[in-house]
This record gives C-alpha cells, structure tokens and sequence, in this order.
C-alpha cells in the first residue's frame, strides 16, 4: 500500500523549507522503495507548524510538525510502521485544538487539497454559491448579501450589499469588479492564503459579485510581494476559464464574466481604493477625491464594486448556505467571521478564523501561546501599519469593528503583530511616520510634508533636545494629518504615534 | 561595441513587441511596464518615448508613473536582488538588527548593488510572511525566520552557486 502524503506549497511553507522536505520524502522513498503519493496542498494556516506533513490513514489526516529535511528519513520508518511514536506526530490535524476550536466559514477549505483542481472544489462544496445565485435575480443576490451583514474586510468595514446595491442601480455601460488583493498592512497574510490555498473561492465570490451588479468584467489587482499567488491565480484563472466559469457563457447559463490578473508594483497607496483605481487605469497610484464614490464612478469612470478578497470570498459563503446562516455569527454590527493573523513576536503565528467578539487576549495568549522570544509581551499593533499600538490595559477589548473604534483604535484588515518587551515605542512612532513619509502618493500636504516633518520631530524627541516642545508639535502635526488628508495614509498614520505616546509616555522622555 | 549593438536593437525588438501586446489594453501601462521590466531588467530611459507615443501619453507622464512605483528600475539591478522586510512584524523579531547585519557585510545600503555586482539590496514593506518573521526574498524565493546565519548562508550559495 502506497503512502498518501501532503506538504503544502504557500509561501509560508515554502519559506519554511517544504520543497525540501518534498524533494528529500521523494528521494528516501525511492530509496527504501516505498510507494509514495505526495500532494501538495495549500496551508491550513497553522504557520507555527509548517512544514506541516500530512499523513492520510484509515480515513483521517494524520499531521507531523514542523518537519524539516533532516527529519525526513526517520519520519518515514514511522509512517511505514508506528506513526504515532514519532515525535513529530501532532494526531489527527482536525483535532488539533488550535483548528478545532475555530469558526472556519472562509478558510474551511484551505489545506485539504490541491488548490488548482477543479474537482477537489467542487467536493468541497466549492461553486455552490454560484449555482443558487444564478437561479436569482440581480436584485435577490444583492438582497442577500445585504441581509447578510457582511462588511468589507479590507479594513474601513462599509457594508457590502449597500455597494453592490450602489453599482446596481448606477446606470453605466460597462460595470466592473475589482478584487483588492494589495494586501500590504504588516502582520496580514489572509488574502494570501486564501489565494494561495483556495483561489476558485475568490473567483466564485467575483462571479457572483458581477453577476448582482450586472459586471461583465472584473480584475484582480495583487500586490508584486506576491509571486507564489500570481502563478496559481494565473493558473485558476486559466483553468476555470477552460471549464467556462468565465467567459461569454458561464456554465451555459447565458450571462458572462471575463477576469484578469494585474500586478502592482511594490506601492502600498495602491491598497487604497481609488489610488489602486488609477493604477488599474496604468496612471500613478494617486488617491482620488471623494465623491465621486467607486460604485458611481469607478474604473475608467464606470460604476465599479472594489472588494477586498476576503469579502468576495465571504460572498461564497452567504449565498451556499443564507444570508442568515452567515448573519448567526459575530456580535453587534459585525457579522460573520473574522480572519485574525497573528504575527510578529508570537509562538503560535497563523491564521485564526473566529465569530467577531472574542478578545484580543484571548487570541494572542490561547491561540499564540504568548510571545516567540519568552519574554513578556509589550505591546499589539492591530490593524496594519494605520493602527494603535495597544498596551495590556486594551487587550479585553472584543474583536468588532466598533468596540474597536471606541478605544481610538481599528481592526483593519485583522493584523495581530505582537511586541515583546524589548520594543522601543518612540522608534515604533517614528517608523509610522517614515513609512507615511516614503508611500504617501503625494497628493495631500498633510501627509506628504507632515510625514518628513512628523520623522524629524520624533528624531528630536529620541535625542532628547526639547522634547516636551516637540511632543507638543508632535500631537499639532497628528491633527492636521488627521483633519487635512484625504485618504487613511495621512489620515489614520496618528492612530500608531499617538498610541504610542498616549499608552508608552515613558519611551519618549 | 558590436555586441552592444546587437544587444540593444535585440532589447528595441523585445520593447516593439510588448507595445504592441499592450497598446490596445485598457490601462495597459503598468503590464507593459512590468513586461518589459521582466525581460530586459529594467525599463532602459531610451524606452519611454516608444512607450509614450504607442500609448498617445507625454514622456513625463510615463516617466511619472516609473518613478512613482519602487519595483520599476531605469538601470538593471544585480543578478540577484535581496529584499529585507522592514515592516512591523518583521521588526518585532529583529529585522532591525538584520539589516544592519546585511548592510555591514554587502557594504552597501539600500539601493545600492554590491562591488561585484552579484546583489542588489533592497528595502520591502511585508511579504505576507508575519508569522514567521523575519522574512527576506531573495529574487523569487521568501525565507523565514531569517537571521544572520541564514541570511549569510543564502548570500554564499550566490558567490559559491553551491546548495546549502
């Protein structure tokens, strides 16, 4: 009997060794002339254990991790004979408590197969969505994600079905979906997954977003720090296309929906909507002034939904299984699951999909066993390089958009990124206004002059020449950035600098 | 000379013919950019009046949005190009101290491209790595937990070709 193993392929993975690991299973196989089936599939997200080697056994997925090369031929002797007396063996990977215990709507599917085969997508529930929404209306697709509750994921939370509502009754000749997959905040890594280990869910979620609004045509815009899912977006996109989920007659239902794939190139403004807009239309990355809205006038000045991949993907889930089954999960006005990434100084890293409302605490002591170096954790940057550094005094707050907001901070995108306490916050401040200073497209004084100024401010204040004078400028340049910019660059940079100053007084003085 | 020669009418000829992929596509400038970035290491300056005219733009219109984005390159990088992460996550696990370290070794800043040409280093914001940090790429390729062992260590397969 053959050995049916899986080792991922994302770039988590990958980076973590696993075409090593595959390469040398292969050889010692051989070598011990073992029949060897080796998969490879996308990650679960439990980065902690990557590689993450999955054995398939009676029925179940056996997991071994993190396995590096070196490990691999003692490995083997175990699979073929006692694979639980290895000390690698983690038992059956579903009940791995730290996957067990999440709410998996979005990520459900990532890990279990092949990411490119069609097959596999469709076994796994995959274009479910897509077949209930073409026996609706338009008006009945949008009605659903409406009831759904679904916000956007990429950050600024709008409801969705409000904007899918706004392109469909905006007259225009040719609508588009733009797929926001210029996932730049630091510490985020969901959008990636998502692509690398389930690429169709995005595609479905695209179809189904221009079949509401009566979109013929959508583009995927994905970040150059992407190289691993630019070649298996190109190749789903290619394959699906073979099996005509896109074309002028998707499954021979009639209507049509064409899909490319386009590269950024390293700008992070381009995560904005209306600056990835511009960048779409082969112009600089400029921020655009609102309105008009995207969904009025958005890609070459057609109405056009912009999306982030998780709330396309999320789109899959409300129309195969209701708008209230996805309108059960999470608390207040934030419905569904979120992705949380857990990151930087952390011991368990990964990806965490959980009902909104559970606390920040929880998910960075229970899922990330506290920080990677052992040493106490400081501070918690959520929400990307725009959000608040917290101190442990915020870390009861529930995870929803809302009760984010009321303690001066944001979710964003769901970025964890821990710090221990060896940080240095007043350096942490700078950086937010270095990175501002070298992204800003440039279009706004504010952040384009206020960033270079808010840098050689808080370099003042680390060499200690004046620095309650220059904390005071310090807190006068965060209002006018906050007040005079017209994007969330400019506007939301304070969010870091004044959490900074505001919970870790003591690094500045 | 000759071969230099034979080398840029080969790079005009490669340039033609990615115009003429992307002068009909909406928004065709980033793609054609990239393209011809891809084969030929960078987007020489003797290009921009090609693309401009194809694409009825100004040269300063296409030298804006070159300049606007930092993976676009007018000169050709090293053969390799190393980018370290200088992000949040990637700081919370020392990417400060590494950089510093890779600085200190290539005896370049970010940039810049090593005495013998062999690496071009480069600052990235994210890699989509953050679990694992700190991450660097090197050309195609993303490394985690990266310290100054490993990052030496993939910097000597370059000059030496050997695998680890």
């Amino acid at each position: 009997m053959s050995l049916r193993l899986f080792v991922p392929r994302d770039t988590t993975a990958l980076a973590l060794g696993a075409d090593e690991v595959a390469a040398v299973l292969r050889r010692e196989a051989a070598a011990r002339d073992l029949p060897l089936e080796l998969l490879r599939n996308g990650s679960r997200g439990l980065f902690w254990l990557e590689p993450l080697l999955e054995l398939e056994h009676e029925g179940q997925r056996i997991a071994f991790g993190p396995v590096d090369a070196a490990a691999v031929p003692a490995l083997l002797e175990a699979l073929a004979n006692d694979p639980a007396a290895h000390p690698l063996y983690l038992g059956p990977v579903a009940q791995i408590p730290w996957l067990q215990s999440q709410q998996r709507l979005t990520f459900g599917r990532a890990g279990l197969g092949d990411p490119l085969c069609l097959d596999n997508y469709r076994s796994l529930q995959g274009f479910q969505g897509l077949e209930n929404a073409l026996r609706l209306s338009d008006q009945e697709i949008v009605n659903a994600v409406t009831e759904s509750g679904l916000r956007g994921r990429g950050g600024a939370a709008f409801p969705a079905g409000i904007k899918w509502q706004s392109v469909l009754d905006a007259p225009g000749e040719q609508k588009y979906i733009v797929c926001n997959a210029d996932e730049g905040d630091s510490g985020t890594f969901a959008d990636r997954l998502l692509m690398e280990a389930d690429p169709y869910q995005l595609l479905e979620g695209m179809i189904i977003a221009g079949l509401a609004v009566g979109a013929t045509r959508g583009y995927i815009y994905l970040r150059s720090e992407y190289p691993r899912a630019r070649d298996i977006l190109e190749e789903a996109i290619a394959r699906a296309r073979a099996d005509n989920y896109l074309g002028d007659n998707i499954r021979g239902s009639g209507r049509g929906f064409e899909l490319e794939l386009r590269s950024g190139a390293g700008a992070y403004i381009c995560g904005e909507e209306t600056a990835l807009l511009d960048s779409l239309e082969g112009k600089r990355g400029m921020v655009r002034a609102k309105p008009p809205l995207p969904a009025i006038a958005g890609l070459f000045g057609q109405p056009t939904v912009v999306n982030n991949v998780l709330t396309l993907a999320a789109v899959t889930t409300v129309m195969a299984q209701g708008a209230a089954f996805y309108h059960d999960f999470g608390s207040g006005r934030s419905r569904g699951t979120l992705a949380v990434q857990l990151a930087g100084n952390i011991r368990r890293g990964g990806l965490v999909e959980l009902a909104y409302g559970a606390t920040l605490r929880s998910l960075v002591e229970d899922y990330g066993g506290g920080t990677y170096s052992g040493r106490p954790a400081r501070a918690i940057q959520v929400g990307g390089p725009l959000g608040a550094y917290l101190p442990e005094s915020q870390w009861d707050t529930p995870l929803d958009y809302e009760a984010f907001a009321a303690i001066g901070a944001m979710l964003g995108h769901g970025g964890v990124v821990v710090f221990d306490d060896t940080v240095d916050m007043a350096q942490q401040a700078r950086f937010a206004m270095e990175f501002c200073a070298l992204e800003s497209c440039g279009k706004c004084t504010p952040c384009r002059i206020g960033s270079v100024r808010g840098v050689e401010v808080l370099d003042r204040v680390v060499a200690r020449q004046d620095t309650a004078g220059q904390i005071e400028l310090l807190r006068d340049l965060c209002a006018t950035m906050e007040a005079g910019s017209l994007c969330a660059m400019g506007g939301l940079t304070p969010h870091p600098v004044r959490s900074a100053l505001q919970y870790f007084s003591g690094d500045f003085s | 000379m000759g071969g230099d020669q034979a080398n840029s009418e080969a790079g005009e000829e490669l340039i033609a013919a990615h115009i003429a992929r992307f002068r009909e596509v909406p928004g065709g400038l980033l793609p054609l950019l990239h393209a011809v970035q891809d084969s030929l290491g960078c987007i020489p300056a003797g290009a921009v009046p090609a693309i401009a005219g194809a694409l009825g733009l100004s040269r300063a219109e296409v030298h804006g949005v070159i300049s606007f984005y930092h993976d676009f390159r007018s000169e050709p990088a090293g053969r390799h190009v190393l980018q370290i992460c200088r992000a949040e996550a990637c700081q919370a696990m020392g990417s400060r101290e590494l950089e510093a370290h890779v600085k200190a070794r290539l005896g370049i800043d970010y940039g810049a491209t090593s005495a013998d040409g062999a690496v071009t280093l480069e600052a990235v914001y994210c890699l989509g790595n953050c679990a694992c940090s700190p991450s660097v790429r090197l050309d195609d390729a993303i490394h985690a937990r990266v310290d100054a062992a490993r990052v030496d260590a993939l910097l000597a397969e370059l000059t030496t070709g050997a695998a680890p």
